[in-house]
This record gives structure tokens, sequence and C-alpha cells, in this order.
């Protein structure tokens, strides 16, 4: 998620140190401020975006946001206690300032003041306390629950909310910039998680749920230098031709997914840009390491010398894309380590930990659906086919998109599955490669990567930290269980109308989702 | 003047399609003899040109191993590349041969579309002339279960049993041709009703002539018509069927080339005005003129017109 | 005629038999479709907890009797419910929806049934001639051509020269001309792929007439050919005719969610889909029995106007 070099802003020692001193002013101040004084953003216009992701089913309960067009929606309406801004650094947001207890497991967060909400409710600490409590406990049906988990105990100290966490976590501000945690209007200690009431940049002036939805700027919004057009419209374009169509014609400004097959021909049309940046999103291959014959680590390294990473950033990715080496750290973060060998096909290689397997040939099932990632069943074709030169015969199972998340991955011993990443290692390590977790696709559990995951997690050291997860990311790249062939750009096109920042934000599509409030019309 | 010109190529298409088909039938009739050869004379030369196409699919179905430059699956180059001599209609969004996908296409694609229409026919035209022959109950039952079963939408209903009994092409040619069958039940019934209030009918229920006599000799013969009519359209739709389901992930699988996930993979390149879907999707179209150009003359035939 | 009463009211009788038949079925298809709401809602983010805690308040963990019994006694009562996935009433949901989709689907038909009666008399008046050739191979050209392919080319043609709009967007302010505009291109979509069926099957029928004694014995009375067809042989090829009309409009009504998609038109088929792909029961069960009345409805419409057409049919011994 970052292309950031900037070791003290991201670090965990300058996060403390940032945090606790109150005086890193580029951690507080937005970022969209910075970039600004450059290209000076105009007021006005209506910006019209045509997104992916939209279903009729769609509601404004944080806890149930999954897909692009909840998330840009709620980008225009609400803010967070932080914000990861575009060169990938951590800036307050409903939180003015933090500070960590030396374990870093206690972390207090100084509220801003004089922010209201578009029912003209002035931000409190308790709306925090109960927007974050919608996500924890026994009943919280929230995708944001494995996440909150590691807080157990909000506490209100006057302009402070103090949360205390079951162990320490330098990482923890970054937590609160995810997407789920929206900051919403209380009352009696709960929130109405579905009133679409925020503190945001714009206000809901209609929505239906898998059409489109329009919002209007909020005059009185907090924020400087933020959210330049009168108003927007999101629709809901589900099939990508139509996208690139909508686009083409003028109907809209801006689109996101752009299918990588075509991309190509559209940035030929004129008065059309495509934007794509390389961050943590990655696509993924994850072998179960439970069975046979996925347990046996030479099948794996036969399997991850067996396709050809180069190919598939072309023809799956069109290009916009990086190849991945077999861990979930992307190259633009600063934990990457670059001096390992790169995995690339090597049928030869394949064959030596084939017959190192005590096998001369091998056959496996990979399961694929373009539900995993748009491209999957074809980047699952070209793996088959490349495997064959290596005595690997893979053959593809396409699943129905449907409930394949449900029936598929996690079930299915090699299937095909994506991460949109994490802002920080510990975080991507946690969530999907740390022994026994929910997400752990993999079931992948390894002694030492474990070890180390814990003491990293409370090394106070830079350098040390780096050596750790420099080390973490060789055990995944050569013990592991997942296939990591590729790092995805999120591809995004619009029309030259539509002024961007110099600097676009790489965690999510659509700069971070904020280009609602950090673009403007040229 | 862009126009004359496409105008002049499409009249020059249509004239070397005629001449073809003429000589084809010319040809067929020159090969045949006695009955075969007096029917094929009846035959026009759209019906000619139609039958030579079919056999030209056949024939590309049959021999696609043989034919096809490249192996179905293989990847020969860099994906959209342009058509030059080696690969002669260019590569597709993976780098393979795209002449070789379609050739391929052929064996797949119209093997399972004639199994799934003759399949729809068979059980649908049978319980459909049943229905209306027997009528009471039987026909209340069978036409209440269809209706039942047309009300939900085909491809929710497709997706429903697909995702529950799973995808493989045998399952794919059941769920298809029970919903198609449906579509010919109606027909078949409403066509029957008409005809066994016929006096024919009557005098031969008089004569006590059998249940499945009276269905295959007296009935069948004179619904024949519309049938054949919807056969031909049905035939084209479950090539329509599959390019939708392909829509939902749950198609033929791959490798495995088809027209229908062909059109849907590269439909977005028309966009830009790039022909490449208009391939596979030419494909269908061509095979389901000549077939309907055919079913025309035996539609022809049926009705005892002279002219 | 009272044939025709007793069967109008027999028939509505069974229909709703019918409706009652299909809430099961569908019920049942979502009880065995794999996973539910609260896993497809929470997609990857799922954990066993929050599903848990999601099924808990929804009800979803209730046996699946009851809550068939459930919905099937507050739809008895007319109330379908709300939605599982966002709470909102199911009627509000479905009212607009239901709306644009009837108006595209009687726009689209205005279009095509006039325009294939016409061009399947003609070609049966007509027949083995040029015309029959031309007309023919089009209509089956276009019917070869997946919908969304159809929809991409006349985008191509049409929207990119700025002619139409791509995205059919309307909502209730949306006025009716404005509507006939913006709806045009799927409307167009929809012509192409109905009028080949309805032509083709019109131009048969009369086809298979044309040799009987009573037409050979019009047209030796020296009726012109056009008239024989329209007075004499159209009448009777009225039943396969009114069938397949009958398909077509409920396609029109209930098949046509691929067209919304491209056209981004807000219409029931994608709602269907969305609710079956997150496992939103009460409006999957609501879209599906509003499409099983609009097909019961049309078919016994069609069966009416069949056994109308036929006088044997309605003094059936």
């Amino acid at each position: 998620m970052f292309n950031s070099h900037n070791d003290g802003g991201l670090s965990r020692r300058g996060l403390l140190k940032g945090a606790t001193a109150l005086s890193a002013s580029a951690l507080i101040l937005p970022a969209g401020m910075r970039s600004a004084a450059a290209a000076e953003p105009k007021k006005g216009g209506t910006l019209r975006i045509a997104i992916t992701g939209g279903s009729t089913t769609d509601s404004l309960d944080p806890a149930t946001w999954s897909e692009l067009f909840v998330q840009v929606f709620a980008a225009c309406r609400v803010n967070y206690l932080t914000e990861i801004a575009a060169d990938g650094s951590l800036v307050g947001e409903l939180a003015e300032s933090w500070e960590a207890s030396a374990d870093a497991a206690t972390w207090r967060f100084k509220i801003r003041s004089g922010v209201t909400f578009h029912s003209g409710k002035s931000l409190t600490p308790e709306d925090v306390v109960a927007s974050i409590n919608h996500h924890r406990g026994e009943d919280s049906k929230s995708a944001a629950k494995p996440i909150v988990e590691q807080i157990t105990n909000i506490e209100i100290d006057g302009e402070n909310v103090v949360f205390t966490l079951t162990a320490g976590n330098a990482d923890f501000p970054f937590v609160m910039s995810d997407y789920h945690l929206a900051i919403l209007p209380s009352a009696d200690g709960k929130i109405d998680a579905t009133s679409g009431d925020g503190t945001g940049g714009y206000i809901i002036d209609s929505w239906e749920a898998g059409v489109n939805a329009k919002v209007k700027r909020n005059p009185n919004y907090w924020k400087e230098g933020r959210a330049h057009f009168d108003a927007i419209e999101l629709y809901s374009i589900l099939d990508s031709a139509a996208r690139q169509n909508a686009l083409i014609t003028g109907e809209v400004d801006v689109i996101d997914k752009v299918d990588t097959n075509t991309v190509g021909l559209l940035s030929r049309a004129p008065g059309i840009k495509i934007l794509a940046t390389t961050g943590t999103q990655h696509f993924v291959f994850p072998m179960d390491y439970r069975a046979a014959p996925f347990s046996d680590n030479n099948v794996r390294l036969a399997l991850k010398y067996a396709l050809d990473r180069e190919e598939m950033v072309e023809k799956i990715l069109g290009g916009y894309g990086a190849v991945g080496n077999d861990h979930p750290i992307g190259p633009g973060d600063q934990f990457f380590a670059a001096d390992l060998e790169q995995h690339a096909y090597d049928p030869d290689k394949a064959k030596f930990h084939l017959k190192e397997a005590g096998m001369d040939s091998l056959n496996v099932q990979l399961s694929a659906a373009d539900a995993a990632f748009a491209g999957a069943v074809d980047a699952a074709v070209l793996f088959s086919e490349k495997a064959a030169a290596a005595g690997i015969n893979i053959e593809v199972v396409r699943e129905p998109n449907d409930a394949y998340w449900d029936n598929v991955w996690m079930k299915k011993p090699f299937c095909a599955s994506y991460w949109g990443g994490r802002p920080t290692p510990d975080w991507m390590f946690t969530t999907a490669y740390a022994a026994g977790v929910p997400w752990n696709e993999s079931f992948w559990d390894n002694g030492r990567f474990n070890e180390l995951l814990l003491s990293a997690r409370s090394e106070l050291d830079f350098a040390k930290r780096k050596d750790m997860y420099h080390e973490m990311q060789m055990i995944c790249q050569k013990e592991g269980s997942t296939i990591t062939p590729m790092f995805a750009s999120y591809v995004m096109a619009h029309s030259d109308k539509v002024a961007t920042p110099d600097v676009v934000a790489t965690n999510w599509g659509l700069d971070g989702f904020r280009c609602v409030e950090r673009w403007w019309f040229a | 003047m862009s126009i004359l010109i496409n105008l002049f190529w499409v009249a020059v298409a249509v004239a070397v399609a005629m001449g073809a088909g003429w000589l084809f039938r010319a040809a067929a009739i020159a090969l045949t003899k006695g009955a075969t050869a007096r029917m094929l004379r009846t035959a026009p030369v759209t019906a000619g040109f139609g039958m030579l196409v079919i056999l030209i699919y056949v024939v590309v179905a049959i021999f696609a191993p043989l034919i096809a430059p490249f192996q179905e699956r293989e990847v020969v180059g860099a994906q959209f590349m342009v058509w030059d001599s080696v690969h002669k209609l260019g590569t597709d969004n993976l780098g393979r041969d795209m002449l070789t996908r379609l050739i391929y296409a052929a064996r797949n694609t119209v093997g399972i579309a004639f199994a799934t229409t003759a399949l729809a026919f068979v059980a649908g035209s049978v319980l459909g002339l049943l229905a209306a022959t027997v009528g009471g109950w039987l026909d209340q039952v069978l036409s209440r279960i269809v209706d039942i079963l047309m009300a939900i939408p085909a491809l929710v209903f497709a997706l429903l049993l697909l995702t529950i009994f799973g995808t493989s092409v045998l399952k794919m040619v059941l769920v298809i041709a029970t919903i198609d069958a449906t579509r010919v039940f109606r027909l078949a019934r409403s066509v029957a009703q008409d005809i066994v209030v016929m006096d024919y009918i009557e005098a031969a229920k008089l004569r006590g002539e059998g249940l499945w006599r009276l269905i295959t000799r007296e009935i069948l013969p004179n619904a024949m018509a519309p049938l054949v009519a919807e056969f031909g359209l049905r035939f084209c739709f479950v090539f329509l069927m599959i390019s939708a389901l392909s829509f939902l992930g749950l198609g033929v699988q791959p490798p495995t080339a088809d027209w229908g996930s062909m059109v849907r993979e590269n439909a977005s390149l028309i966009t830009f005005g790039d022909i490449t879907p208009l391939l596979p999707a030419g494909a269908i179209a061509l095979l389901t003129v000549a077939v309907n150009f055919v079913v025309d003359w035996m539609l022809h035939r049926a009705s005892g017109l002279k002219e | 005629m009272s044939v025709i009463w007793t069967m109008i009211a027999k028939r509505l009788g069974l229909g709703l038999l019918t409706l009652f038949i299909i809430s099961l079925i569908i019920f049942g298809a979502t009880e065995l479709l794999p996973g539910d709401l609260a896993k497809s809602i929470l997609g990857q983010s799922a954990t066993p907890e929050t599903v848990a805690a999601f099924r808990r308040e929804l009800g979803l963990d209730l046996p699946a009797h009851t809550r068939y019994l459930n919905w099937l006694f507050g739809a008895l009562q007319g109330d379908f419910g709300t939605s599982l996935a966002n709470k909102r009433p199911i009627s509000d949901l479905i009212a607009t929806r239901l709306g644009n989709t009837l108006f595209l689907a009687l726009y689209a038909a205005a279009i095509s049934v006039p325009l294939s009666l016409t061009l399947g008399v003609l070609a049966a008046l007509y027949r083995n001639s040029i015309f029959d050739r031309a007309v023919n191979a089009l209509a089956l050209t276009s019917i070869s051509f997946p919908e969304f392919f159809v929809a991409y080319i006349l985008i191509f043609v049409l929207a990119q020269s700025g002619l139409f709009p791509s995205m059919a967007q309307v909502d209730a302010r949306t006025g009716f001309a404005e509507m006939l505009y913006r709806t045009f291109l799927p409307a167009l979509t929809l012509t192409l792929v109905v009028t080949a069926h309805m032509m083709r099957m019109t131009r048969a029928a009369i086809i298979n007439l044309l040799a009987s004694p009573y037409i050979e014995m019009a047209r030796l009375k020296g009726i012109k050919p056009m008239r024989v067809i329209l007075r004499h042989a159209l009448p009777n090829a009225l039943a396969p005719i009114i069938t397949v009309v009958a398909l077509n409009l409920a396609y029109l009504i209930t098949g046509v969610v691929v067209v919304e998609v491209v056209f981004v038109y807000p219409g029931l088929g994608q709602l269907m889909v969305d609710s079956v792909a997150k496992r939103d029961f009460p409006v999957v069960q609501a879209v599906a029995l509003i499409f099983a009345a609009a097909y019961v409805l049309l078919n016994l419409t069609a069966d009416v106007l069949s056994t109308l057409s036929n006088p044997r049919l309605v003094h059936r011994k």
C-alpha cells in the first residue's frame, strides 16, 4: 500500500515519536493540502463516477461494507479517526493526534473539536466509542470484528478516547483507518447504523441501492481544501464494457476497474486518461498446507517454479502490475525484501523439486472463478499451460461465481484468491499467514514465522524489525503455502476534464476511495 | 461512399454464397440417385447453401485436430496479435490462436447444441402431443408443471440448478434441455390441440387406433411445420444460453473452446470497433441462418405447396 | 362462451396454486444453495462468529419450515416483509423497478409485435423470394448474437456518435418522452432479440395452412393472395403465433437482466440476480412471484385467445 520511502513517517518508532510529541505536523495535516499547493484545486462541478460492486442489497450499515460502491459512497459521507494519506503516511482525521503507552498496548486519541455531523449534532468522544463498539462484542455482525477484537476496553477521558489492547500493537492507528470504522452520530451509547448521517464532505441527496447515489457538498465541512465538487453522482455499472462506453460517450467522468483486456485501446480514445496505481493488491493461489501433496514443501516449490509470472502480468493484468515473489509484501513497501531471489518460470527447477518429492509427475486440480479476481480462470489456464512443461498436470476447474468464497475458498485444496492488502506487514501477515487465524487461507503453520511475527510486533528498533520482516518474507517465499504470482494495479480511467493531485493513493482504488474529496475539475 | 463499398462486398458475398449453394446442390443431385435426387431437385439455392454450410461445419467439427494449425489450449504468442500468415485470425486474450479456437469450438458447441436441442424436442414434443391428445387430468398436470418451470426465469432457474448440482457438460445439457423442453411442450400442445379436434382425428379414434399410432401417424405429421421451425431457432438459443451462463461463470469448463464464451470473452473489443468478437458470433449466425434455410425448405415441403 | 369463462376461472384458481408451488420451490432451492445471506454479505471477510451473529439477528437460525411459514402468513396478508440485507420494505424496493420493467417490456413489445407480425405475413406472402430470404437472414443473424453483444454493437453505432445515451438512467422525475428517448437502445436491443422468433413462427404457421383445401378453394375463386392470407389463413394460424408471442412477452418481463446490466437500467431482473447472489430470500420470493404471476397471466391469455381463435375448441365435445 505504501510507495512511501519515508521511514520516519511509517515506522513504529516514528509513529510513537510523532504521536507522543504531537509535533510531527506532516502526520496530522491531510496530505491533500500539501499537494494542493502545487496544482491549485478549483471548486465546482458535478462529478459522475461509474463504479462496480454496487448491489441492490447494499446497506448504509458500516458493518456490511465490502464492495467498492459502498466504500466510495462512504468516503463521501463519513470520516474516520485516521486517514492514510496519498503518499502512504498516516494522518489524523477525526483524531487530532494520538499517543501510545510505552508498551503500545494503550492508545489515547484526541478527538477533534468543532466538527459537526450533517444533522447539526456536534462530534463527541461518545460518538467515537459507540461507532467502534458497533463492530465489537458478542452480537457484532461486522466484517471488521476480527480487527477490533484486540480492543479490550474503550474509555472516554475528557476530549480523548483511550483504547486498551490485549497486547502491544504499534500499528493500531493504522487499524483505525479501516473503511468499516466510520464515525457516526450516537444516542444513548448506540449509533443508528443506517441513518446515512456523517461528518464527511458530502450529504446524501438520494440513494437507490444498486443503481446510483447522489450527494451534494457539505457547506460546513470541517476539512480545509477538500471536497471540491458541488455534487457527486455515483453510478453502479457492473459491466466493464458498459463502464467504458459511459466514459467514452461522456456520460460519466471517472470509471474504476478498467477491463485490462482493452485498456490499451481505451487509452487511445480522445480526452481519456488512464490512471494506474500499484500498491498492496495481490492475487494468490493458496494451497492447503495440511493436505497431500501440498504438505510436501518440494511440491509447493515445484508449483512456484511452474508458472510464468511475467506472462501473467502481461496477459491477465494487461501489463498493469508487478510480479509477485510468493509473499504478500508489495515492492512499494518500505519493508519489502528487494534482495530476495525472484522466483521465475523454470521448468527444470520445478522438475528437480518434483523429483526431490519422489514424483515423476503431479496431477492437481486448481479451482478458480472470476469472483476470486478478474481473470482468475484465465490465470489458472495459463498456469496449467506452463506447468505442463514441468510434468505438472493442472486441471483447471471453473467454479460458479455464486458463493465462491463460501464453497470453494478454504474448502478446495488449491484455488484462486485475492487480497486488497493491508497497510502494514504485521497486519497482512496476521490476517492471512499467522497460524490458526480465520483467514489463513492455506492453513499454513510455520513455527519460526509465527515466532518472528510476535517479536516483530513488539520490536522497537526499526532496523531489527526490518530484519525480521525480511526473514519472514524469505520463509514465506521458500516454505510458504501460498503462490503469489502478481501484484495488480488499480486501473482507473477519467476524462481529461478531471484533475488529480500529483500523488494518488495506492492503498485502494480511486485514490484510496478519496477521489471524491481529493480530485477536482480542471 | 464507404456504405456503397460495403454494400458491394455484401452483394459479392451473397452472390458467392448462392453460387456455392447452387454448385453444391448440383453436385449433390449428380452424386445421388432415385428419391434422394428427386427430393434435392426441389431444394431452392438457399437450402443448397444451408446444407453446404452445415456439411462444412460437421466436417470441421469431426476433423478439428487435423484442420487446426495449433492445439486447442496451446499458448502460442502474445495476447491480441494481429492477423498474419501464421495466425490467420490473430490470437485471443491469452495468446491462443484464434482460428484454432474457432475450429475446436465448432466441435464442442455444435455437439452440445445438437444434443441439447434434440433432447428438448423429443421430451417436449412427445409430452406436448400426449397432453393435447389425451387431455383431461394428464393435460392439466403436465401443463401446470410446465407452467411452474416456465414461470421461473430461465437464467435464474439454470443458475439455481447448476449451482446446486454442479457444472459438467452433461449437467449443462440436461438443464438447458429441461428449460427448452418446457417451451417446446407449450408449442407442441397448442398446435396439437387444433389438430385433435379435426374430423380425421375423430375418424381415426373411431377406427380404434392406439394412442401411440394416433400421435405418430395422424397428429405429428400435421404438427411438424411449426415444430421444425421452432427447432431451427431453439438450436440457436442454446448457444446464447451457454453464452449467458458463461456470464455467470457457469459455462463450459476451460480450456475448452466454445463460441458463446468466446463472444463473451472478446465482446468488449467491439466498443472500439475491433471486429474480433464478430468471428465467433458470426460463426453462430452463419450456422443459424444455414439451419433455418434448410428448415424453410422442409417447411415448404411439409406444407405441400407446389409452387 | 361459458366454456371460456369456466376455463378462465379454473385457470386462475390453478394459477394461485402454481404461485404457491413456486414459492415452495424457490424457498427449497434457496435453502439448497450453498451459503446464506450472512456469508454472502460478509464474503471473504466472514468469520464463524460474525456469521453466527448475523444469522441470529435475521432469524436464519430458525428451522426452515418455521421461516417459510412465517413468510407465507405474512405474504397471505399482503406483507412481503423487508429485505434481509438492507432492512428496506420489499414493496418499496419493488415498486419503481416493477414500473421500469413493465415500461421497457411494453415499449419493446409495442415495436416488436407489430413488426414481426407484419414481416411474418409479408414473408409468407412473398415466400421464397429474395425479400423473404433477406428478412429471414437478417432476423436470424440478429438473434444469433447474444443480447449483450447486440447491445454493445448498438452502443458502438448509436451511442458513441451521440445520438442516444448509453446509460438508460431513469427515475420517478423522468418525463414520458424523455423515458422513451433514454430507453430507446434497450428497447431496440430487445426488439432485435425477440422479433425473429415471432416473425418466423408467423411465417411458418401461415405457410403450413396454404396447401389446405379451403385455401386452395379461396385462391381458385380468384381472391387476392394478400386477402387469402389475412382473411383465411391467418385466423387459423393464430394459435401457435399467440403462444410464441406470449412466450416472448413473458421473456421481455422476466428475462432481460443482461440488457438491464449493460444499459444500467434499474429493473426487476437485476434485483432478482442480486438477491439470489446474496440469498436475500424474501426479495427473491417476491420477485419470483411477480415473474410467475406475469407468466401465468400471459399464458392464460394466450390459451384463451387460442381457444377463441378456434371455434372447434370453444365448442369442444
